[in-house]
């Protein structure tokens, strides 16, 4: 028995090095993910088919709708106003009874669907893909696609999970022996080779833990040293899919525990910006640190997520203007995940950390399409603002996400009086517009 | 997790509640559905807090009248049935309804019902007339700080003269229609669902 458990566990072991470790550093790929993501292609299209066909039979269980569920008045509070006056009285232009109707129309219409509130959950599917966290309105269909969904558990619980957590741990402890053992060398262009190398293997095999295929469009335009890559934020793994391909100096909050050990064998090898809380808060002093880096033109280039929260990957909300004051270059990147595989958002008002680093393991795999896009520079007449809603849409359009101004805070936070004020200052232009 | 949108309202409900508003089955199961999601305490409820968490409503002026609407009087919390039956307001009126015999109560989503449900967002202290108080606060709300109490005292004044028939200095439900007989409240109160 024993024997046979070790045998086991060097064949494990074998398997993983030379498999996965080896290629890993030299960023080649046995094409086994590509074998895998074929045949899951293959396999959902057929269960999609088949719920297609059950749906027929069965009445009275709606498709979920990827254009929100009702019709949309549309136009401006100008024309909707009119539009009710003008079969109305005229009262001289001035105020009409019937104005208020338009506002309780958009308002009603508004907790039917609003195209807010859903970028914070997880996107709902046209079909099932055979997990039981993206199911919400398919029901029990066939014997068949049961038994699909119960190898499935078994494939992704039993074998996959172990395997993944074996390379996560793996990479992890790379990443952290690796770090400090560069970091004893003398800074020189060997160490940050050295370092690259380090970062790299461990990011790739943290991708090859979570069975990630990562296509990189437009590699010509990849950030350089010095310059400022903004991308849309979807989840903590972002960061390990655009590190598999470059290095970035990241920037972000100092934690403890195994992200504080982290973070800290990241920096002895090559500089990266952490700051603490309290220095957090001051806009001022985190403007300053990034501008340094940048102006050393030798640095990686700094990885900024300029949402400030994670959205669910359907839409990009607005760009904090922060991170487009500090000049510099920026080089946009649009990331977006294939939903049929995993859903790759993370909750985190409902899931935390480990939870998600869970379900992001039992998942079939994490399919994902970057895009590089050409660097931006802000231009003499326009503000932050105007410049980060300017790299906001073409990252949205690149990516093929709804571009929304709303601010991803809403999340959490209420939305300011401002915007109320904003509307009732609309309508008081309207109703005094003709006043004599 | 799992299929909670359809396993958590039963079928007799369904019923039920399509009875009452004249919604459909999917619609029901849709609206459930939104339901669940704005609600975050997940008790079978909404509060007010609720509703102020889409921000297109608490950006419209008029936001907490909606959503005063959706509470009978004197409650804090709205179970799903009490939401289908406000939302019942602005269904639309198909053709097929218009032909129902009249032995059947008005369904809520008639032209009278529609226009009763408009009043009172006006009539604040639901005394079955708009004041000229009622009729300023609402006014103040749509407006915000940009138009002088003069200003909108006037406006306020010239709209009761212009609806009053009978002279109490207030408009009464029937005035109210006759202001907006025109309006095509059918198309403009109704929310059109994509099946």
């Amino acid at each position: 028995m024993e024997g046979v458990a070790v045998w086991f566990f060097q064949l494990w072991m074998f398997v993983v090095l030379f498999l996965i470790m080896l290629p890993a550093m030299f960023g080649l790929s046995l094409g086994v993910t590509g074998v895998y993501i074929q045949g899951l292609v293959h396999i959902l299209e057929w269960a999609t088919l088949r719920i297609q066909r059950e749906r027929e039979q069965q009445s009275g269980v709606p498709d979920p709708l990827p254009n929100g569920i009702i019709e949309r008045g549309g136009g401006s509070m100008q024309e909707g106003v009119g539009r009710l006056r003008g079969d109305g009285p005229s009262t001289g232009g001035l105020f009409s009874l019937s104005d208020a109707l338009f506002f309780y129309q958009t308002g009603l219409e508004s907790i039917v669907d609003d195209t807010v509130t859903q970028r914070f959950s997880s996107e709902e599917l046209n079909s099932w893909n055979l997990l039981t966290r993206t199911n919400q309105n398919f029901r029990y269909i066939s014997l068949r696609l049961t038994l699909f969904w119960g190898v499935g558990v078994f494939v992704r619980y039993g074998l996959l999970l172990p395997f993944r957590v074996t390379l996560a741990v793996i990479g992890l402890s790379w990443l952290v022996i690796g770090t400090v053992l560069v970091g004893l060398l003398p800074e020189s262009s060997v160490k940050n080779w050295l370092s690259e190398l380090v970062h790299l293997t461990c990011y790739r095999v943290c991708a090859r833990g979570l069975s990630a295929t990562i296509l990189y469009h437009n590699k010509e335009n990849r950030p350089q040293k010095g310059g400022i890559c903004v991308a849309n934020h979807t989840t903590p793994i972002d960061i390990v899919i655009l590190a598999n391909d470059g290095c970035y100096a990241m920037v972000g909050q100092v934690h403890g525990g195994l992200m504080g050990v982290l973070q800290r064998s990241m920096s002895r090898s090559c500089p990266h910006v952490w700051f603490e809380r309290s220095e957090m808060k001051d806009r001022h002093t985190v403007t300053n640190r990034l501008r340094a880096h940048v102006a050393a033109r030798t640095k990686l280039p700094i990885l900024i997520f300029p949402e400030g929260t994670c959205v669910n990957n359907t839409s990009v909300m607005m760009f904090k203007k922060g991170s487009f004051e500090i000049g510099g270059t920026i080089y946009p990147v649009a990331i977006k995940y294939d939903a049929r595989f995993g859903d790759a958002f993370w909750n985190s008002s409902k899931y935390n950390m480990v939870s998600y680093v869970l379900r992001m393991m039992t998942s079939w795999a994490i399919v994902v399409n970057v895009w590089y896009l050409p660097p931006m520079e802000r231009q003499e007449e326009e503000d932050a603002a105007q410049f980060a809603n300017r790299v906001k849409s073409a990252i949205a359009q690149q990516g093929g996400l709804l571009d929304l101004d709303w601010d991803g805070g809403l999340k959490r936070g209420k939305v300011k009086d401002s915007f109320r004020e904003e509307q009732q200052k609309q309508y008081s232009s309207i109703i005094t517009a003709t006043d004599q | 997790m799992g299929s909670r949108a359809s396993t958590l309202l039963r079928e007799e409900e369904i019923e039920e509640i399509k009875k009452e508003t004249g919604f459909s089955h999917s619609q029901i199961t849709r609206l459930y559905s939104r339901f669940t999601s704005l609600d975050k305490g997940e008790n079978g409820t909404l509060s007010r807090e609720d509703f102020q968490r889409i921000p297109e409503l608490a950006i419209n002026p008029l936001g907490d009248r909606i959503i005063n609407a959706f509470f009978p009087e004197g409650e804090d919390q709205v179970n799903f049935r009490g939401f289908m039956r406000t939302l019942a307001h602005f269904r639309p009126i198909e053709d097929n309804e218009k032909s129902k015999n009249a032995a059947v109560s008005e369904p809520l989503n008639s032209r009278t019902n529609k226009l009763l449900f408009a009043f009172q967002l006006y009539d604040l202290d639901r005394d079955d007339k708009i004041s000229r108080d009622e009729l300023l606060q609402v006014l103040r709300m749509m407006v915000g700080v940009n138009i002088s109490d003069e200003q909108l005292g006037s406006i306020a004044d010239r709209t009761i003269q212009e609806a009053d028939t009978n002279g109490d200095n207030s408009i009464s439900f029937n005035e109210f229609i006759k202001v907006l007989e025109k309006v095509d409240v059918e198309q403009k109160m109704s929310i059109r669902f994509l099946h």
